[in-house]
């Protein structure tokens, strides 16, 4: 039998190795932004998980809008990569390392 | 309460949102002809706005207390005390920000479009009385500051500043988020009210964890140490006003924001989150004070000097009581002054070619070049030092007494050593400008708009602001009694 604890454990996986993807990640930002993607969805499945376990409509309503602001969020960074790459000519995360101090 | 209620109170909000979409389209009409115009439509809808909000101060009377839309928002003097600060902000930077593009030909009329759509997104935040509308409303201003940091598109460093910022903000809101998926699982509501009234009868481990994440991404977006190393790196790599509005406007929002939810969800649970502040408080203030000694670049140090700052706001927030949140944004408001005037007389320097100058070697000896410019910055400097007769020290008089009437008389005596060490780099400033060799040829005038911002600002940090103690006392009392009734 699949309970809730289940959800909330593999959400809590998918939240953790977003993150590691974030800091121990030295290829390149898109894998960054991939993993930015893993923290919102396992964000999502701990809101689904929990709204119908509460048998509550809340959860799945904030789900619907952290879709929405994800896919704005990826837009925006992906402009920013152009951007950045554009004026740089790499993606690799070593490489930005003009501001320090 | 009817929908008519909910769109007045939300007013503020609506009326800058039709604003912005509609200087929007005049901006994609008009294209970059536009955007002197579309400059002064967003600074007057602001002021509007702020004055919109004066009128919402005093709602704790009214039958639904100011709470909209049932209670996802509320317009209480919290909020609008915090929404007039960001407003004012928000306008004061706009109106120094076109001449420092004009040099590279960048300036584009969506910029002020931008930051109408941050305004309305920081507005929701410090008025937010539910988890979703905090989101929505963190998201909409951290989106558009990504974009804003960025800005300077042929500038290496402006866009690396966008990337760092966007990827380490993006990486804060995920584990707010998280932490906000947790509160909503383990209390069954997502409004604060119901969180207080769930954590009033059980708090398990579970709920702990997402105050503690929560907790964590806004420690992350009002930069309090141990999560500050991007603060730096964007505040030097953005364009110059875009770091003077990230100093200003965003910190009042996301220090508003953490102080709504320190004292009403989590109210209950001061002793688990109180040992997390007094941590970041006295972390902020001495890594503040100790990463800007050495710095040669002036918006870097600004950036130290924020973090520092924050750090003495938190010390208000730890106290937890009425007075010391009253402090918190007595605080604020005197901090938003200095930093709008100091990174306003940094957008006065520039060499004669209008390249803008920001080191400290661009500054050594500006008192015989620019005297006023260089008198102004002292008064802007002694007053985050904190020195007596300006009015920044009346913010630290104010936290210190509310942590020293809270028992916290250790962590107050350790916020006023450290304020010690970080006078040393503002009194560095006075040794460059004043008693150095000029290095550099500075531009010999500026225009009026600089002058105008940079006078209300060294106005309200001079001695003459202690006029304002007694209104500004009631102000925040009156704000920080919002929570007291929620209590």
């Amino acid at each position: 039998m699949i309970g809730i604890e289940h959800y909330i454990v593999v959400s809590a996986i998918l939240f953790v190795l977003g993150v590691l993807g974030i800091f121990l990640n030295r290829k390149n930002i898109i894998v960054i932004l991939m993993a930015i993607e893993l923290i919102l969805l396992s964000v999502n499945i701990n809101l689904v998980a929990f709204s119908s376990f509460l048998g509550d409509m809340v959860g799945q309503v904030f789900a619907m809008f952290v879709l929405t602001v994800a896919a704005g969020e990826a837009a925006v960074g992906l402009a920013i990569l152009v951007i950045y790459f554009r004026g740089r000519g790499t993606i690799a995360v070593d490489d930005v390392d003009r501001l320090k101090g | 309460m009817s929908y008519a209620t909910s769109l007045y109170l939300t007013g503020a909000e609506v009326g800058l949102s039709l604003t912005g979409l509609v200087l929007l389209l005049v901006a994609a009409w008009g294209g970059t002809k536009s955007a002197r115009l579309v400059t002064i439509l967003s600074v007057a809808a602001l002021i509007g706005a702020a004055i919109f909000s004066v009128g919402l101060f005093d709602r704790a009377g009214s039958e639904v207390a100011g709470r909209a839309f049932g209670d996802l928002y509320r317009a209480d003097a919290f909020g609008s005390f915090a929404k007039i600060l960001i407003y004012l902000a928000t306008s004061a930077v706009l109106v120094v920000t076109p001449r420092f593009y004009t040099h590279s030909g960048s300036y584009r009329a969506e910029y002020p479009v931008l930051m109408v759509f941050n305004a309305v997104g920081m507005g929701m935040m410090v008025s937010a009385t539910d988890l979703m509308t905090l989101y929505i409303g963190l998201e909409m201003s951290s989106l558009s500051s990504y974009v804003l940091a960025s800005f300077l598109k042929q500038d290496d460093r402006s866009s690396e500043a966008g990337l760092k910022y966007f990827v380490l903000g993006a990486l804060a809101s995920g584990i707010i988020l998280y932490g906000i998926s947790l509160v909503y699982g383990f209390t069954g509501s997502t409004n604060y009210e119901g969180i207080r009234a769930a954590f009033a009868t059980s708090f398990p481990t579970g709920a702990l964890f997402g105050v503690v994440f929560v907790l964590a991404g806004l420690a992350f977006k009002v930069s309090a140490v141990p999560f500050h190393m991007w603060t730096p790196d964007v505040y030097e790599g953005a364009p110059t006003p875009v770091t003077a509005f990230f100093a200003s406007a965003p910190k009042v929002a996301a220090m508003g924001m953490l102080l709504r939810m320190a004292m009403d969800p989590f109210a209950g649970e001061v002793d688990a989150w109180r040992q997390i502040v007094i941590f970041a408080a006295l972390a902020s203030i001495v890594v503040g004070a100790l990463g800007a000694i050495g710095q040669q670049n002036l918006k870097r140090l600004l950036a130290y000097s924020s973090i520092n700052n924050v750090g003495f706001i938190l010390i208000g927030l730890a106290a937890a009581t009425p007075a010391g949140i009253a402090g918190a944004l007595t605080y604020l408001a005197i901090y938003v002054a200095m930093v709008v005037g100091s990174f306003t007389a940094l957008l006065m320097l520039r060499d004669p070619a209008g390249n803008n100058l920001e080191t400290f070697a661009d500054i050594s000896g500006l008192s015989t070049r620019r005297p006023a410019l260089a008198w102004s910055l002292l008064a802007l400097m002694f007053s985050l030092a904190g020195i007596p007769p300006l009015f920044g020290f009346w913010g630290k008089f104010v936290v210190f007494q509310a942590a020293v009437q809270a028992d916290l008389v250790a962590l107050a005596a350790i916020g006023i050593a450290a304020s010690v060490i970080g006078a040393f780099y503002y009194l560095k400033f006075i040794k460059v400008m004043f008693f150095d060799e000029p290095l550099r040829e500075v531009e010999a005038s500026s225009p009026v708009s600089h002058w105008a911002v940079l006078a209300i600002c060294v106005a309200v940090i001079s001695p003459l602001g202690y006029l304002l103690t007694i209104p500004l006392g009631d102000w925040t009392a009156q704000a920080a009694a919002s929570f007291v009734a929620a209590m």
